[in-house]
Formats: structure tokens, C-alpha cells, sequence
């Protein structure tokens, strides 16, 4: 199939940015979105032009790295995939495809399709972590975990942390990543301790970065590639809440 | 995770607020002045659809209405604290919200969020604007000062007839039910929202307490409306039977 490429191109962070138009011919269906760009870089180098910048490492939909916005949808039209994952079977001959970086004032433009998604990393800095001793491995099953605690945690866990639900929210929030990391840890008994704290310096950092606020458009959970649900926003608030009547 | 640079710079890590003045915080604020301001309005319609009843009753209610003066007050102060705070930090989040994203996308789209989630802001400022207006024609009696002269049989003042007199021009009746919309757009939103702020949500009920949140809403529409609807009908009207 063939199709018609808008692209955003930037050169650095300074630089302003524009889209701009490539035809990508003979694509496979069996393609995925990544391999389809990559075979548009390889007749850019030989065209000796720059190729266009984007993020990727596992390509199995498991590290959070490969991050574009298409037609508008982070990571494409199918529900449930990474933009790794995503193949060009789903599109059609003929077909305009829109790709953008995600756009959000805490995740600033590299290049091209590249963001700096550190404001993560500092969200999860503040607070995204349990402490323990070092030592020993513990026994397994010392402490009892409920199927049910095990299972909801588990489903907060499965965030690959990579920033979708931002790209999608209207406002920018980041409450679904944050959220997702705050459920996983305090569903278990070993995130129960610091969990008053944790909620507060996550959420103090969160607004720090600039992310916006949720008013719950439910964006998010349509796009993320793990399908986390907003349920675990809810959940972030609850602790929030009991966090600020604890002291 | 995150992106190809590596910072050696060491993190910098908010120092966490102890105050309402975070996000969730100010969300917590909307959703409960917000679920005032909705309560405070069940009470007004069901005391509204007493026109209903005749214009003894409405009259009657009105009057007790008054006697109770202190308590109006109070209810009046309480709510006007409650309308700043929810129309202030409903107008700072939308400001903030649209901060946080300078760089618009070049192709915009919206996969599951609805209309009236979107237009919080517009319902929300439309409302506001009524509300003001609806004081000052109703309450405080300023755009049309000729109703402060109506009286009953029992010299009570005619909110009845009052009410009537405003509904029968058009354009008043016009603005009342747009206004109406509005509220109850803005509820078909907020009534599952404000539930999910104060961290209520299991994934189960929520397709139910969304149905539940648009049912009241559309009751809230209907009941309001159904007294200009009735005027300009000629279903409820004027003591003597005047148009
Ligand atoms: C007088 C009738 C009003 C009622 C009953 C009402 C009720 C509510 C409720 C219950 C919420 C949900 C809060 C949440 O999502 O947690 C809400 C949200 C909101 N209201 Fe109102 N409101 C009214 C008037 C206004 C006015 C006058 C404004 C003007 C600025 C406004 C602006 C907003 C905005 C922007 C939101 C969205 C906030 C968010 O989702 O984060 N509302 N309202
Ligand atoms: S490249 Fe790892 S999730 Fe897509």
C-alpha cells in the first residue's frame, strides 16, 4: 500500500517545528508503524537527508519507549497497543497519517518525534518506591497478600510508564501514570508504610512538572496501551485524601 | 522509561504542600461546592414546582420563605462563599489545564470523552451569567421593578403572578430553559465526576452510575423547564385568567 506521511520535524528543543510530507510507498500490511518509518529513514539517508527521529528499544510492547501520537490517538487507532505493536495491516491504501510527538509543557521536545519524559522519573524520585533493608533475601510468603490486593496491584503494575495517558488528556494530566504507580504500591502491605507520605510528594511533584489536572475526560484509559483503568485515579484521590486527615 | 538524556544534574523533588492548594486538592473543592450548589438546587426546583399547586401555596411558601429570614441569610452567605470558590477554582484549573499543553497537536482527536465533559467551562460560565441575571430579575427585583408591586388577596406579595409575568414574554422563558441546558449538561458530566474526584469508583457500577447521573440530570432540565413550558403553554396562569 501506499501512503502520505505528515511528519513532525524539529530539529533540537529550541527549534520551532513544522510538519512535513512524505509519501511512503509499497508498505507491507505484515509492517509494523516502526518498521514501516524505518524503511521511510532508510530512503531518507539515501536520499541523503536526516532521517526522522523517534523513540524505540524492546519492540514487544513492554518498555514504555516508542511514543507517537497518530491521527491524533497516542500510539494509533487499535486499542490495548503500543505504537511497537501497531501494524500497518490497520491501515489503508491511500491513507493521510498525521504523526506528532506527545504534547505536554513536562515533556519538551528532543527532536523530531523524541520527548524528554524525565518529569516521570522525578515523579517517581519523590516518592514511586518502598523502602527496605538490605540484606537477606526475605522467605517468600512471609507476609500474607489477599488474591484480591495481589491482583489489583498487579493490574496497577502493568503501566509501562509511558506517557500516553498524558499525550491523550486534554489537560496534559499525568494522574493515570501517577496514579498507577500509587495503586500498585499501596494494594500491597510493603507499600501500606510510606503510603501518606508517598501520595503527597508524588502528587507535590507531579503538579511541579506542570502536568495538568484531571476532570476526568477518561481520555487516558482509552489510549493506554496496558488499559489501566481510571478507577486507579480514583483510588490515587482516596489516599490523597486520607493522607491530608492523617496529619 | 523516559527519554535519551541522562541528566547529571541532581533532582530537584517538590517539597509536598500541605494544603489544599494542589491539583487534587482544588478538584476536591469543585466536587464538593459542586455537589452544594447541585443539592441546594434539588431543594429550589422542588420549591419552584409548587407553582403547580395555585398561587395560594407558592404564595404561602414564599411568604414562609421570608419569616425565615436569618436562615435565608445565612443559606444566602453560605451559598455565595460556595459559588465563588467552585467558579474560582473551576476558571484557575481551566486556565492551568490549557497551560499545560502550549504546543497543540496539528491533528486533534477525541476517542471517548464526551461533548460535555469538554465544555465544563462554557456550561459552567453560562450558568454563571444566569445565575446573576436570575437575581437580579427574580430575587432582587431589578430588571423589572413593576413586580415588587404585586399583592394577593391576603397582601402577600404575588411571586405567583410574578413568576407568570416573567415567563409570558418569550425571550425571558427563551433565556430560562437555555439556561436550564446548561445546568443540566454541566450535571450530566459532573454527577459521575464529582463521585470519581472524592475517590469513589469501582469499575462494575460505574456504566451505572453514569445512567444515573444523566437521569437526574434530565429530571433537573425538565422539572425547571416545565414552568415556562407551562406559562407559554397557557397551562398555568394569571389569578384572573390573563394572558
Ligand atoms: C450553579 C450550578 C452549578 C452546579 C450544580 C455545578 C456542579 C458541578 C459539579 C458537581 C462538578 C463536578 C466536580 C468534579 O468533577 O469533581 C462541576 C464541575 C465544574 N464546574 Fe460546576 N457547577 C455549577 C456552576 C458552575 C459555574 C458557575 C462554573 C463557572 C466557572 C462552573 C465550572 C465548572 C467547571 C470548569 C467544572 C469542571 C471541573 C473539573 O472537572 O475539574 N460550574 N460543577
Ligand atoms: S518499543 Fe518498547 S514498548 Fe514499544
Amino acid at each position: 500500500m501506499n501512503l502520505t506521511l505528515y511528519v513532525w520535524r524539529q530539529k533540537n528543543a529550541q527549534d520551532k517545528g513544522h510538519m512535513e510530507t512524505y509519501e511512503a510507498r509499497d508498505v507491507s500490511p505484515h509492517m509494523s508503524f516502526l518498521e514501516m518509518l524505518d524503511v521511510v529513514n532508510e530512503q531518507l539517508l539515501l536520499d541523503g537527508k536526516e532521517p526522522i527521529a523517534f523513540d524505540h528499544d524492546c519492540r514487544e510492547g513492554i518498555c514504555g519507549m516508542c511514543s507517537m501520537t497518530i491521527n491524533g490517538i497516542p500510539h494509533g487507532p487499535e486499542k490495548g497497543t503500543t505504537v511497537c505493536q501497531l501494524h500497518m495491516r490497520h491501515f489503508h491504501d491511500g491513507d493521510k497519517i498525521y504523526i506528532e510527538p506527545w504534547r505536554a509543557r513536562a515533556f519538551p521536545v528532543v527532536k523530531d518525534l523524541i520527548v524528554d519524559r524525565t518529569a516521570f522519573d522525578r515523579i517517581m524520585q519523590a516518592g514511586g518506591f518502598i523502602s527496605v533493608n538490605t540484606g537477606g533475601t526475605p522467605d517468600a510468603n512471609t507476609i500474607p497478600i489477599s488474591k484480591k490486593a495481589a491482583d489489583t496491584a498487579m493490574d496497577a503494575a502493568a503501566c509501562i510508564g509511558c506517557g500516553a495517558c498524558v499525550a491523550a488528556c486534554k489537560n496534559a494530566s499525568a494522574m493515570l501514570f501517577v496514579s498507577a504507580k500509587v495503586s500498585h504500591l499501596v494494594n500491597l502491605p510493603q507499600g501500606k508504610i510510606e503510603a501518606a507520605e508517598r501520595v503527597r510528594k508524588m502528587v507535590a511533584q507531579m503538579d511541579k512538572e506542570g502536568f495538568g489536572n484531571c476532570t476526568n475526560y477518561d481520555e487516558c484509559e482509552a489510549v493506554c496501551p496496558k488499559e489501566i483503568p481510571v478507577k486507579f485515579i480514583a483510588q490515587m484521590n482516596r489516599e490523597f485524601l486520607k493522607a491530608k486527615f492523617k496529619k | 522509561m523516559s527519554s535519551t538524556q541522562v541528566s547529571s544534574t541532581p533532582v530537584q523533588v517538590a517539597a509536598p504542600s500541605n494544603t489544599l492548594t494542589t491539583s487534587i486538592g482544588r478538584k476536591v473543592f469543585m466536587a464538593i461546592t459542586g455537589f452544594l450548589l447541585f443539592g441546594w438546587l434539588v431543594g429550589h426546583m422542588i420549591g419552584n414546582l409548587q407553582i403547580f399547586l395555585g398561587q395560594d401555596k407558592l404564595n404561602a411558601y414564599a411568604l414562609t420563605l421570608k419569616h425565615l429570614a436569618s436562615v435565608i441569610w445565612i443559606v444566602r452567605i453560605v451559598m455565595l462563599a460556595v459559588i465563588s470558590i467552585h467558579v474560582f477554582y473551576g476558571i484557575t484549573l481551566w486556565l492551568r489545564n490549557r497551560a499545560s499543553r502550549p504546543v497543540k497537536y496539528v491533528k486533534e482527536a477525541t476517542v471517548q470523552a464526551t461533548l460535555a465533559s469538554r465544555t465544563m467551562i462554557w456550561t459552567g460560565l453560562g450558568l454563571f451569567l444566569f445565575i446573576v441575571y436570575h437575581l437580579l430579575h427574580y430575587t432582587f427585583i431589578v430588571t423589572n421593578p413593576q413586580y415588587a408591586d404585586l399583592h394577593d388577596s391576603l397582601g402577600r406579595h404575588d411571586v405567583y403572578s410574578m413568576v407568570i409575568l416573567g415567563f409570558q414574554n418569550y425571550l425571558i422563558s427563551i433565556v430560562y430553559i437555555v439556561a436550564m441546558f446548561c445546568l443540566s449538561y454541566h450535571l450530566s458530566h459532573a454527577l459521575a465526576s464529582f463521585l470519581q474526584t472524592l475517590g469513589w469508583n469501582k469499575t462494575e457500577v460505574q456504566p451505572l452510575i453514569k445512567k444515573i447521573g444523566y437521569t437526574v440530570a434530565t429530571l433537573m432540565f425538565l422539572g425547571f423547564s416545565s414552568i415556562p413550558i407551562a406559562v407559554l403553554l397557557g397551562i398555568v396562569t394569571l389569578p384572573g385568567g390573563g394572558h
